[in-house]
Order: structure tokens, then C-alpha cells, then sequence
């Protein structure tokens, strides 16, 4: 089976700290793949540079069979590739519709003619997001759906999480990368997000997921396999049991006893 | 079920807060306008502020901008049949006439400002030197050539948008304040380019001739059934459209996939990024549609003024229009369109200030900032169509 993601020796620093190192990663089609290990160990700084915000120092990625190494950030959306953010990334002032519509900009007539004069057409494509948009909030949380034109900034964090990951899904991504979607939420809030998150890829099994997580219940329940890094490198890959019971991994988290 | 239970709850909202807000605003602008004695003005003035002030204690403004929100398309019609009926009370008088027409053409200018800095996030503090600019483009058409004058309106607002384009380099480069002082910059090399240019007139500026469609001189009194209007009557209908036809375009490119992305990336530029925005296109768009406006408006006022000169368009009347922005609510066109009026009318009939009039554009900022950091009508979420349900 080809692999849908796959990065060979992409290495990132930052002045004399090596936050990516060599690091080799291959993502199969379908899978949800649990990336983890200890802060700093270069979770987030490969998603950043896989998605274009960071440039890789050396190495390759490879997306969907196309060469993305150093991409723009816009590449690699039109690739088929969405993201969230560990820090919520939602822009308040705007309302919930907006801030899902934003992530769906590849599908929207961007016309100068078409967004200005002809209005029952864009009528037409606004109906038919709105529907789109409101039938992916209906699959996480029903109530939010009612209240589309309201602006986020007054919403809950869990709400907010749930927008961007609508955010994130509307355009039919091939593949999903989540950055710890359970910060700053209870364990109850975490575990109905996955839920969600799993329902919407029961219906969507085209689906890819990567998720950064540290909350390893998480990680137990939702991911076929899991990738662990320290220091920006691949210390070991396999099952969530197997990867738990590995001495080098337990060591990574806890020190050497 | 519940989504048809919340749509049964927001039973049409009634049109009447926002017919009469619209009335008492027209009434109290023709008195404001007519009246000349100074403390009559002082007093009227007083009450104005008073009645808004109380208005709002008591909950009635949020009704009226509810209002505004739905029934925008008829409260627009009925705003341009009182615009029409505040210039017919004055029909013969050539100062009040020139002065709605300042408000009006500065609406339009603040409009596209308005494009660039509240929906792009671009400062633009040289929106006087691009208003200049059209209005230097109708000097040097109507005085050398014989371009139909309509034509040199968009003519004015392409040569804003051309001359703008020089400065999206070092703007896309730079980023919030350094742009800013990009554009101060550019406000004040423009300036000297227009003093040292003896084809244009040098620092005594250019006569600019009045316009003529199809024979019909602007410039002439109006004689009809057996009144005599002011010629100015031609202008103000001239800039009546133009700033409909600007307020038009602008709130349906803020209520379309366009305005959505000039929020998102003004909004967070990373995010944007990630989610396809060619950020760099849409900064390029908002800037020249927002300098186009201001140059067609700077066209058709020079054509208004008859003259113009470097001294009148200054940092300093950049810095009115970065004003009447702050004051009215950023990225608000209903918003820009009040506080024109303010900044406009108010330092002009109140003749005792003189040329305290800055000191009150200052505190008006000041207290703006202090206490209303939105403006005075700060911007709605965005609704596509007004009105529209799911």
C-alpha cells in the first residue's frame, strides 16, 4: 500500500536546538495514527512543517504521491491537507458560519464578478455551504447549530474546539492533523469530542487522522497506531500497548530511573 | 424541531424604530444646518447628544440597529429620499449644499478606507494624498483634454489605485505600524512632488473647470418652474450616486466569500494561511478598491471646489478620515456615514472653535477610544443577506 504521508530525514532547528532530528515517518491511508511524546520532543514543530508555517532545514515529505517538502501553507490545504491548532486559532469577532466557511475557501467562487454583481448565484452557493456547515455542527453538538450566525467569541472552549474541527473538515480533507485537541477541556469534554471525531470519520472512512495528544486514554481508545518521538526523533512505533511497555519510551517520559 | 421552534421565536422584526430614528436624524440635520446663531447651534448640539446618550441608556439603539440589520435594503431607500429632502429644504443655498456634498464625497473616501484598514487591516494614512490625487487627475484632464467628465471620475479613482500599487510593495512587506509609516511617507513625498511640479501648478495649485454633461453646465444655477436652485443641486445628485453606488459595493463585498477573507486574515494571517488564503492577492484587492473610491470621490470634489492645491490634501486630513473611521466603527458603513456628518458639519457650524477644530477631533478620538473602543455603531456580525433565515 502506498503511504499517504511519508517524511524522510526532515530535520527542523531553531538556533542550537534541534526540535526535529532526522526524523523518518510514514502515514498508510485510512489509519489514525497517535503521535506522541514528552513536551518539546517536535510534535507540533512537524506538524508546523508539514503544513508550510515552519521551513524544513533538511529532509523530504512526500503527500498523496507529490513532493510537499517546503510547500506553502496554502499547497498543502489545496492538497488535501487541514489542520487545528493547539491554541485555539478561531477568529472571535467573526460567527460560527464564518469561521467554518473560512476553512472551506477552496470550494467557494472566490470571482471578484461573482462575490459582487452576481448575487443569486452566491445566494445559491451560500445556501448551499450553510447547509453543509450546519449538517457537520449538527454531528457535534446540535444546539450549536441553531445559533450559526453568532459570534464564537462568546463560546465555550469546548464549542470553540468543535468549530475548528468543523473548520478543519468542511472541505473533505484527505488528511486531518489534530494538535492536542483536549487542552483545556475535562476529561468528560475529551472524551465526546472523540466521539464526535470518530462519527464523523465512521462516515468519511477516506479519512486520515494524526493526532498529537497527551492525554494517553485518548490515544488508547482512537488510534490504530502510534508514532512516539523525543527529542525530534522516532524512539518507537507500533500499538498503544506496545509503544507503553517500551522501556525506552517509559524512560523518555518518566527519566531513567 | 428545535430549529424550527428558534426560527418561530424571531418573528419579523418591525421596521418602525429604524423609519423613525431615520426621521428625527433628518429633522434634526436640516435644523442643525439652518440654524446660525452660535448658541442656538451650542444648544442644539447639547440636546443631540443628550437624546443619544439617553436613547441608548434606556436599550432603543440596540432596537434601531436590529433594525438596520433587517430591513436594511428599505431603510437604505428611505435614507436617500431624506438625503434628497435635507437638499431640497436647501435648495438655494450654496454653502449648506456644499457642505452635504463634502459629507457625502468624504463618505465615500472614508468607505474605501474603510475596505482597506476595517476589513483588510491595511492603516492607510494617506488617504487624503489619494483623494488628492483624483482630484489633481480632474484638474489636468479638464484643463488639457476634452475626456467627457464623467469619464475622468474613474479615471481619478485608477490613477489613485496606480499610484497606490507603488506602495503595496514596502506595505506588503511591513507589517501594522511600520506599514502605517509607509504610507505617511508616501502622504508626504506626494506633497512635495505636487509643490515642486510647475505643470501642476506648483504650491499654487490648478483651477479645475466645472463639470459638463452633454452641454449641460454644472456650474450655472438651475432654473426650474420658476425657482432658482443652487448650481451646486448638480453636484449633490453626482455625489448622491456615487456614494450610493460605493456603499452598494462595499457592504456586498463584506457580505460575500471576499469579506470573509479580508476579516480572516486580518484576523490571524496564519490561520488564513492554512486554510488557501493567497493572503497576498486579497491585501492587493482591498488596497486598490479602496484607494479607487477614494480617487473617484477625490475626482468629483475637485470638480465640486474648482481649485486644488498640495496645502488641501495634508497628513493632517488624513488623519480626519483615519478619524471619522475610529468615531463611526470600524468596518461599519452605516457607522462612517454618521460620523462623517460629525466630523464634518459640526466643526463647520460651529464657527466660534476656528481652528480649534482639531483640538476637538483629538478629544472626539480620545473619548471614542476611552469609551466606545468600537465606535459609536460598532460592526454587527456579518449577515450575507439582510433579513435571510434558514
Amino acid at each position: 500500500m502506498t503511504a499517504l504521508l511519508e517524511a524522510h530525514g526532515l530535520s527542523k532547528h531553531f538556533g542550537g536546538v534541534l526540535a526535529l532530528d532526522g526524523l523518518d515517518l510514514t502515514v498508510t491511508p485510512n489509519e489514525i495514527l497517535g503521535l506522541i511524546g514528552p513536551n518539546g520532543s517536535g510534535k507540533t514543530t512537524f506538524f508546523n512543517v508539514i503544513t508550510g508555517i515552519y521551513r524544513a532545514d533538511g529532509g523530504q515529505v512526500r503527500f498523496d504521491g507529490a513532493n510537499m517538502t517546503n510547500a506553502s501553507s496554502r499547497a498543502v490545504y489545496l492538497a488535501g491537507m487541514s489542520r487545528t491548532f493547539q491554541r485555539s486559532r478561531l477568529s472571535l469577532p467573526l460567527s460560527i458560519f464564518d469561521n467554518i466557511m473560512i476553512g472551506n475557501h477552496k470550494r467557494l467562487n472566490q470571482g471578484l464578478w461573482f462575490n459582487l454583481v452576481a448575487r443569486r448565484a452566491f445566494k445559491h452557493e451560500f445556501e448551499e455551504s450553510y447547509a453543509a456547515a450546519r449538517a457537520l455542527v449538527e454531528v457535534f453538538e446540535p444546539e450549536l447549530a441553531d445559533r450559526m450566525f453568532e459570534p464564537v467569541a462568546g463560546l465555550p472552549m469546548i464549542d470553540r474546539r468543535r468549530i475548528e474541527i468543523c473548520r478543519a473538515l468542511i472541505s473533505s480533507p484527505k488528511l486531518l492533523l489534530l494538535d492536542e485537541p483536549s487542552a483545556g477541556m475535562t476529561h468528560d469534554e475529551t472524551a465526546e469530542l472523540m466521539n464526535d471525531i470518530l462519527l464523523v470519520r465512521a462516515r468519511n472512512q477516506n479519512l486520515t487522522i494524526i493526532i498529537v495528544e497527551h492525554e494517553m486514554g485518548v490515544i488508547e481508545r482512537i488510534t490504530n497506531r502510534c508514532i512516539v518521538l523525543n527529542f525530534g526523533r522516532k524512539i518507537a512505533e507500533g500499538p498503544y500497548r506496545a509503544v507503553a511497555a517500551n522501556p525506552q519510551v517509559q524512560e523518555a517520559y518518566l527519566g531513567a530511573a | 424541531m428545535s430549529a424550527s421552534r428558534t426560527i418561530a421565536k424571531k418573528a419579523r422584526v418591525s421596521i418602525w424604530p429604524g423609519l423613525i430614528a431615520l426621521a428625527v436624524a433628518t429633522v434634526y440635520l436640516i435644523a442643525l444646518l439652518a440654524v446660525e446663531k452660535q448658541a442656538l447651534i451650542i444648544a442644539l448640539l447639547v440636546a443631540g447628544i443628550a437624546v443619544v446618550a439617553a436613547a441608548a441608556w434606556f436599550g432603543l439603539l440596540d432596537g434601531v440597529s436590529t433594525c438596520f440589520v433587517e430591513h436594511e435594503d428599505a431603510l437604505g431607500a428611505c435614507a436617500i429620499i431624506a438625503a434628497l429632502i435635507v437638499a431640497a429644504y436647501f435648495y438655494d443655498n450654496h454653502f449648506v449644499l456644499l457642505l452635504i456634498i463634502t459629507v457625502l464625497l468624504y463618505s465615500v473616501a472614508t468607505l474605501g478606507l474603510n475596505v482597506q484598514f476595517g476589513y483588510a487591516g491595511v492603516l492607510n494614512f494617506a488617504g487624503a494624498s489619494f483623494f488628492g490625487i483624483g482630484a489633481y487627475t480632474s484638474a489636468v484632464l479638464n484643463t488639457y483634454t476634452s475626456v467627457p467628465h464623467l469619464l475622468v471620475l474613474p479615471i481619478g479613482g485608477l490613477l489613485a489605485a496606480l499610484a497606490g500599487s507603488l506602495l503595496l510593495l514596502p506595505v506588503l512587506r511591513t507589517r501594522g505600524h511600520y506599514a502605517a509609516v509607509v504610507t505617511i511617507a508616501f502622504a508626504l513625498l506626494l506633497k512635495t512632488f505636487l509643490e515642486v511640479n510647475d505643470v501642476l501648478g506648483g504650491p499654487q495649485g490648478m483651477q479645475v473647470k466645472g463639470m459638463t454633461i452633454l452641454g449641460w453646465s454644472f456650474n450655472d444655477n438651475i432654473k426650474f418652474a420658476g425657482l432658482s436652485l443652487s448650481f451646486y443641486m448638480n453636484y449633490f445628485v453626482v455625489s448622491l450616486t456615487l456614494l450610493v453606488g460605493a456603499f452598494v459595493v462595499v457592504r456586498r463585498l463584506e457580505r460575500s466569500w471576499i469579506g470573509l477573507n479580508l476579516d480572516a486574515l486580518r484576523l490571524d494571517e496564519t490561520a488564513a494561511n492554512c486554510f488557501g488564503l493567497d493572503v497576498v492577492r486579497w491585501k492587493i484587492t482591498a488596497f486598490l478598491i479602496g484607494n479607487f473610491l477614494i480617487g473617484i470621490a477625490g475626482a468629483l470634489f475637485g470638480m465640486v471646489g474648482g481649485f486644488v492645491a498640495p496645502n488641501n490634501y495634508t497628513f493632517a486630513d488624513s488623519l480626519i478620515l483615519v478619524s471619522i473611521l475610529l468615531l463611526g466603527g470600524i468596518g461599519n458603513p452605516w457607522g462612517l456615514l454618521v460620523a462623517t456628518v460629525i466630523v464634518v458639519v459640526v466643526p463647520e457650524k460651529l464657527q466660534t472653535i476656528q481652528e480649534y477644530r482639531f483640538l476637538l477631533y483629538a478629544l472626539m478620538v480620545i473619548a471614542v477610544l476611552l469609551f466606545r473602543p468600537e465606535g459609536l455603531l460598532p460592526r454587527p456580525v456579518r449577515r450575507y443577506f439582510p433579513g435571510w433565515r434558514p
